[in-house]
């Protein structure tokens, strides 16, 4: 059984500790909920999670082995998905898929059809993404997590900029992706329509004189 | 290596799209360089004699327009994060768009360097050591200056900042870019100059790029 676990956590931004002595547990076919509010930390633990931010303490083990000592298997197993749609203005949208799937080493054009209409955007397949909405963007970036499928995926506020069908969506893809076997740690904080654990950044904020901190 | 192909058509592929940065390079060096003749004044033997230096120094400065550009469009718009969690080490993915934007600035600033030095009237025996030279020292130019643009990702000033990084460490590919072709202008081997160049070349591509990527990851945390 995969695990996903994290153990002593603690973050550090500028001069600020932002959490301190987290841990967390996700196995396979689980949903973790990062709960917090503005600045509490949830994207920088996702970012943490994801190996682009170092933590000051603490370690991250994925069945057991640390993530860091093997950055290359860490990489090739997550999918991260920001703030940011990180979806190119000069492509068009199949384009976008289909760089994706390149740089990753693939080249599979069903998986990319069936991504499209999976998020509801396959008549927009032609069309440059400099002509989307921000919410058509959005899917074209949750597209991705489909046509370049990994087992971990991190998601920084998925369901921004999406409407109730693209929410409908967008559960719908994490419900198959844990159905699959695959993990998932979304930060959130309105609904994203998915049951699961909940990590509330509250808790673990850093006190004053904190030795940890 | 497949990985790293497909990145440099990406870049390629963008940069063809979103047009105007690599004609707006060559057009500026074309300006830089019809510049002198009016500041210098048309004495053909005064024009050839600083030729080699004039096409050297706008060269680097037209390196450093378009590098500032290199990774903000990348960072701006989240694409960075996604070419550092790639399963290829970032210093390749940093290579190939060194690569990716050499082939669009400074190869064809290389192949248009005889027809601006027939503007300012040098000597057509300089002209091999001159098209030798850029080749050599103009990726050395990208790769420095691909560092310069990763230490000033996300600062103020950026431009300006990057100018004052990278201009002094262009200083060793001017001189013996220069060097070279004066040697071949005076009827002297300019092998030994050309073999500097190179040997600069190949100690730039594995130390830059390496820098590069650690700069970029400091950048995103």
């Amino acid at each position: 059984m995969t695990v996903f676990a994290g153990e002593g956590l603690a973050c550090l931004r500028g001069e600020r500790a932002v959490f301190a002595r987290l841990s967390f547990r996700v196995e396979a076919g689980g949903v973790l909920l990062l709960r917090g509010a503005n600045g509490s930390g949830k994207s920088s633990l996702l970012r943490c999670m994801a190996g682009l931010l170092a933590p000051m303490a603490g370690s991250l083990t994925w069945d057991g082995e640390a993530v860091l000592r093997d950055v290359e298997s860490h990489r090739r197993r997550l999918r991260f998905l920001g703030h940011l749609d990180a979806v190119k203005a000069a492509l068009t949208v199949a384009e976008d898929l289909a760089l994706h799937q390149q740089l990753h080493g693939l080249r599979d054009p069903a998986a990319i059809g069936d991504a499209l209409s999976r998020l509801g955007i396959d008549p927009l397949a032609g069309l440059p993404t400099r002509l989307l909405s921000a919410g058509q963007r959005r899917r074209v970036a949750l597209a991705r997590l489909l046509a370049a499928p990994a087992p971990l995926w991190l998601l920084d506020e998925p369901t921004n900029a999406l409407d109730d069908d693209g929410v409908r969506r967008f559960a719908g893809i994490v419900r198959d992706h844990c159905i699959a076997g695959g993990i998932a740690v979304i930060a959130a904080h309105g609904d994203p329509g998915i049951a699961g654990d909940v990590l509330s950044l509250a808790d673990y904020v850093p006190r004053p004189m904190d030795p940890a901190a | 290596m497949t990985i790293f192909l497909a990145l440099v058509r990406r870049d390629l592929r963008l940069a063809v799209r979103q047009g105007g940065d690599a004609a707006l390079v060559l057009i500026f060096y074309l300006l830089a360089v019809l510049l002198f003749p009016f500041g210098v004044g048309p004495e053909a033997n005064i024009l050839a004699r600083i030729s080699t230096g004039v096409l050297w120094v706008t060269a680097l400065l037209a390196a450093l327009l378009s590098l500032e550009r290199l990774f903000v469009a990348e960072y701006e718009d989240g694409s960075l994060d996604h070419l550092a969690l790639l399963p290829t080490p970032l210093a390749i993915v940093v290579l190939a768009k060194i690569v990716a934007h050499w082939l669009l600035t400074g190869l064809p600033l290389t192949l248009m360097a005889p027809f601006f030095a027939l503007i300012l009237g040098m000597d057509r025996v300089g002209y091999p050591a001159l098209i030798l030279a850029l080749v050599l020292g103009t990726p050395t130019l990208g790769l420095i200056g691909g560092l310069g643009a990763a230490l000033t990702l996300g600062a103020r000033r950026a431009g300006a900042l990057l100018a004052l990084l990278v201009l002094p460490l262009y200083i060793p590919v001017l001189i013996f870019g220069v060097a070279a072709v004066d040697a071949a202008l005076a009827g002297l081997p300019s092998g030994p100059h050309l073999a500097i160049l190179g040997a600069l070349l190949l100690a730039a591509i594995p130390l830059c790029p390496w820098a590069t990527a650690a700069a970029l990851r400091q950048a995103l945390e």
